[in-house]
């Protein structure tokens, strides 16, 4: 979160409405550690990261639609997750990725 | 508004909590808590509460985790997860000497996320011009400024000097502190030396065990960038508990557990 902190607050002066993912939780072996942030505008930039690019995509689209729903949502991905396949963790572990707008 | 306080705080380098409620309807609230005051609401005020003491217990710690509560707080609850994201003010890195190999050390330590400071007895030497990235460039006797600094377990102590008249003295302070690295450049045989002097003046073996003398991780390092990225990966792996080795050769998984681990 402190290396995107000014680039969110850009978006924020430009008006741009804002998701925010960060890592809430690791198990095993993960790239990024707890607090670990990727934030997305709704012209669809993006600035920060929570893993080593594995999930990224994926978590870029709930972003989007939590920008647009407004809806808040707990998503894991790992090799536990039915997502596994497609989406999975290279390195093996799990992470939960809280996803929400940044409206408070 | 959370966020604009949550921005100040960091802006400010005050440590500050941030903590989001991840179950029920109420999932995405926000709680902002610092040292003394706090602010947001979690749904109710004693989960608030029970959330506010928590993340001052984490923030003390510099550590984010998940706590699961009840409804209304209670501490063996399993109703609501919280997550507790605390902020801290970066570590600091001091780096005494200032010599070429200074240079290149700030510029590391700047990469790495550490408010470097060089000290350095030296007017001449001590230049912001000469440490162009270093945070704070200062004048003073090594062994007097350590003796007065703020020194935590996540502070990284590198001895550049490589001077006895400034090492030994120095040395004594830095062993007196909790600094999580205490790195010291010199020969082997200069490290030896220092050895015995420091075990002469009352020294025990466990308290010289803690210095990283010679300096760094074994890659051959030749130039100051080189060795500042051989003390770079002593510090971390140190730090993670690691012997420093190539991954090729080794067992264990990449990354280390973390305290977060199985905590959803």
């Amino acid at each position: 979160m402190m290396e995107i902190l000014e680039t969110i607050e850009r978006w924020r002066g430009e008006g741009q409405r804002i998701a925010i993912a960060t890592v809430v939780g690791v198990e095993k072996s993960a790239p990024r550690d707890p607090g670990a942030a990727l934030a997305v505008n709704e012209r669809g930039d993006v600035a920060g990261s929570v893993s080593g690019g594995c999930v990224e995509s994926a978590v870029y689209e709930e972003a989007q639609d939590a920008i647009v729903s407004g809806r808040a949502r707990l998503v894991t991905y790992g090799i536990s997750d039915a997502d596994a396949i497609s989406v999975g963790l290279t390195c093996g572990g799990t992470i939960h990725v809280f996803v929400e707008r940044l409206d408070w | 508004m959370i966020f604009e306080r949550l921005a100040d705080s960091l802006r400010t380098a005050q440590p500050a909590a941030l903590v989001t409620r991840l179950d029920g309807p109420q999932t995405g609230a926000k709680l902002l808590v610092h040292v003394d005051t706090a602010w947001g609401d979690l749904g109710t005020s004693g989960l608030t509460h029970a959330a506010t003491q928590e993340a001052r217990a984490l923030l003390a710690a510099g550590q984010t985790a998940i706590r699961t509560f009840g409804e209304d707080g209670e501490p063996v609850g399993m109703d609501v997860r919280v997550f507790i994201q605390a902020f801290v003010p970066k570590p600091n890195m001091y780096i005494f000497g200032a010599i070429d190999f200074s240079r290149a050390m700030a510029r590391m330590g700047k990469y790495l996320g550490y408010t470097v400071s060089v000290i350095d007895a030296r007017p001449i030497f001590a230049t912001k011009a000469r440490l162009p990235d270093a945070d704070n460039v200062i004048v003073a006797w090594p062994d007097d400024f350590l003796a007065s600094a703020p020194v935590d377990e996540r502070t990284v102590l590198i001895i550049l000097t490589h001077d006895v008249k400034f090492d030994i003295p120095l040395l004594h302070v830095a062993l007196r502190t909790t600094a999580g690295y205490i790195g010291a450049m010199g020969s082997r045989r200069t490290h030896a030396n220092r050895i015995e002097a420091l075990r002469r003046s009352g020294r025990s073996d466990a308290e010289i065990a803690r210095i990283s003398g010679p300096i760094g991780l074994d890659i051959g390092a030749r130039t100051p960038e080189e060795t500042a990225v051989s003390i770079a990966g002593e510090i971390i792996a140190l730090r993670e508990n690691r012997r420093g080795g190539r991954l090729i050769d080794g067992t264990l998984p990449v990354h280390n557990a973390r305290l977060a681990d199985a905590m959803l």
